[in-house]
């Protein structure tokens, strides 16, 4: 994976929608800091997007027939290995991995190593709510964003990373700790929801954009 | 560390915000929109839009009113009031609310939880209780009776679900209900003293506590706020996970930063 290079003729990033949940939230995120998002299921709108998101909320399994049944796995696994920059957002995390625990047997995209394991029934699940984001490592994505910061999540399942250098951020949860973020190369991932999270979840999102060259005012 | 939250309830009748006392008297305070926008900037953890008018007219004007917040609104916010079916939940939903409250409803058809849960996930669905206070009488039973299967002692503080924005009693046994949504499905329950709502005499800390205890998933107290004193106390003592309040942010009493920042000194894990 190499690159980063935006392409020629849109400035518009693009946010794949699959057909789980209402995205114009994540649109309209993006928007707020001065970004153009447009939203859609187009594979050829994928395969020349500068910047492509992932979101979702709903199961893996049914994530992963929506993506193949509307042909946009092969246009998203070639335009993640040019090299342009990839956020995937809650489910849209989980996808990244092998497999998961919410539906054992569905392949997932496989570019992280590892795999997507339930939040053990010691904690309250699901994990709803405010928690705090330990960042492990610099990453432009976090830039002005003060370690421990608060983001919102909703979820059950958490990813466990075979290669501890994929991991970005690590949340605790009632005595469980998980990863709340991944990066490896040009791909880069949270587990909760930048859009719902106030001012700190839009700096994710501008500084997302930022990578791609997409950001139009200081 | 998973915060404690302060969620700023906004009354919506006809897409403006009012807030009754005790149910009754009300005043205008202005587009939802904006205003919770502006609690968001604050930093408001959630937003509760609670609309008073939907049992009786324009469900359209709810599902409107999700639209705009899920375009303008940063924070999760959940839309309450007038809910009747699973089709009104889903409709909600897919205009971008976070969460849906729902409360005569779910007591008429406890079934609909079920449904709900199972269709969109328990995370979006909120039941809310309005209780009020019967002494140790056993609600929906006569004076003296023991309610089969109740094991608490015949003194213990006793409320009623209460339906139809507080007017009709449903002769149901608040900590039985909330036990029971939960079962079903309920993510969380946003519980509301009647006795104390508009009062600003403080939340129901026994109220708050025996529902907690009985429940594991958020609950939310709500009803009687008045001083930033009342919110850490229903968090501390009352094991409520979040902080319903109206009045006291709304009219600038306090703002919710000024609220935050109290949790904090009391050493209370808030979002600053």
């Amino acid at each position: 994976m190499s690159g980063g290079i935006p392409a020629r003729g849109t400035r518009s990033l693009y946010i794949i929608d699959y057909g789980a949940g209402n995205l114009r939230s994540v649109q309209k995120a993006f928007e707020h800091v001065a970004v153009e998002a447009r939203v859609g299921s187009d594979p050829r709108e994928i395969a020349t997007a500068p910047a492509l998101v992932l979101p979702g909320v709903g199961a893996f399994g049914a994530a992963m027939k929506q993506l193949e049944d509307k042909g946009l796995i092969e246009p998203l696994l070639l335009r993640i290995e040019a090299g342009v920059p990839f956020l995937g957002v809650c489910l849209g995390l989980q996808l990244l991995f092998e497999s998961s625990e919410e539906d054992p047997g569905v392949p997932g995209l496989g570019l992280v190593r590892g795999d997507v394991r339930a939040l053990p029934p010691t904690a309250k699940v699901p994990h709803i709510g405010w928690n705090q984001v330990e960042v492990c490592r610099w990453s432009d994505l976090f830039d002005g964003i003060p370690d421990g910061s608060a983001f919102y999540f909703v979820h059950s399942y958490a990813v466990v990373p075979r290669s501890p250098g994929d991991v970005l951020a690590m949340t605790d949860y009632d005595g469980v700790t998980f990863v709340s973020a991944i990066e490896t190369d040009n791909v880069a991932a949270v587990q909760f929801h930048p859009e719902k999270s106030s001012a700190l979840g839009l700096r994710l999102y501008r500084n997302f954009a930022r990578r791609a060259g997409l950001v139009t005012r200081p | 560390m998973l915060l404690k939250r302060i969620i700023p309830c906004l009354d919506v009748d006809r897409g403006r915000v009012v807030k009754g006392t005790n149910f009754v008297d009300i005043r205008d305070a202005g587009d939802p929109v904006e205003l919770a926008s502006r609690y968001d900037r604050e930093g408001a953890d959630e937003v509760v839009f609670l609309d008073i008018t939907a049992s009786h007219e324009r469900r359209d004007t709810i599902i409107e009113l999700a639209r705009r917040c899920a375009e303008e609104l940063f924070i999760p916010f959940t839309i309450g009031g007038g809910i009747r079916s699973e089709e009104d939940v889903r409709a909600l939903l897919a205009a971008g609310a976070d969460k849906v409250s729902v409360n005569s409803a779910a007591v008429r058809d406890p079934g609909l939880i079920a449904t709900c849960a199972r269709r969109y996930g328990s995370q979006c669905i909120v039941i809310a209780i309005d209780a009020k206070r019967t002494g140790p009488q056993a609600p929906g039973f006569p004076a003296g009776t023991a309610a089969p299967g109740d094991e608490r002692p015949a003194e213990a503080s006793r409320w009623e679900v209460y339906v139809d924005g507080g007017r009709v009693p449903a002769g149901l046994d608040v900590v039985e209900w909330a036990a029971r949504a939960v079962a079903l499905g309920a993510g969380e329950i946003l519980l509301t003293s009647m006795d104390r709502d508009g009062t600003k005499d403080g939340y129901d800390l026994e109220l708050t506590r025996a529902v907690s205890a009985a429940v594991n998933v958020p609950v939310i107290a709500g009803g009687g706020a008045g001083t930033l004193d009342h919110l850490a106390e229903v968090i501390e003592s009352g094991g409520a996970d979040a902080v319903l309040a109206a009045s006291i942010f709304h009219y600038g009493e306090y703002t919710i930063r000024q609220a935050k920042e109290h949790l904090a000194r009391r050493g209370i894990a808030v979002r600053l």
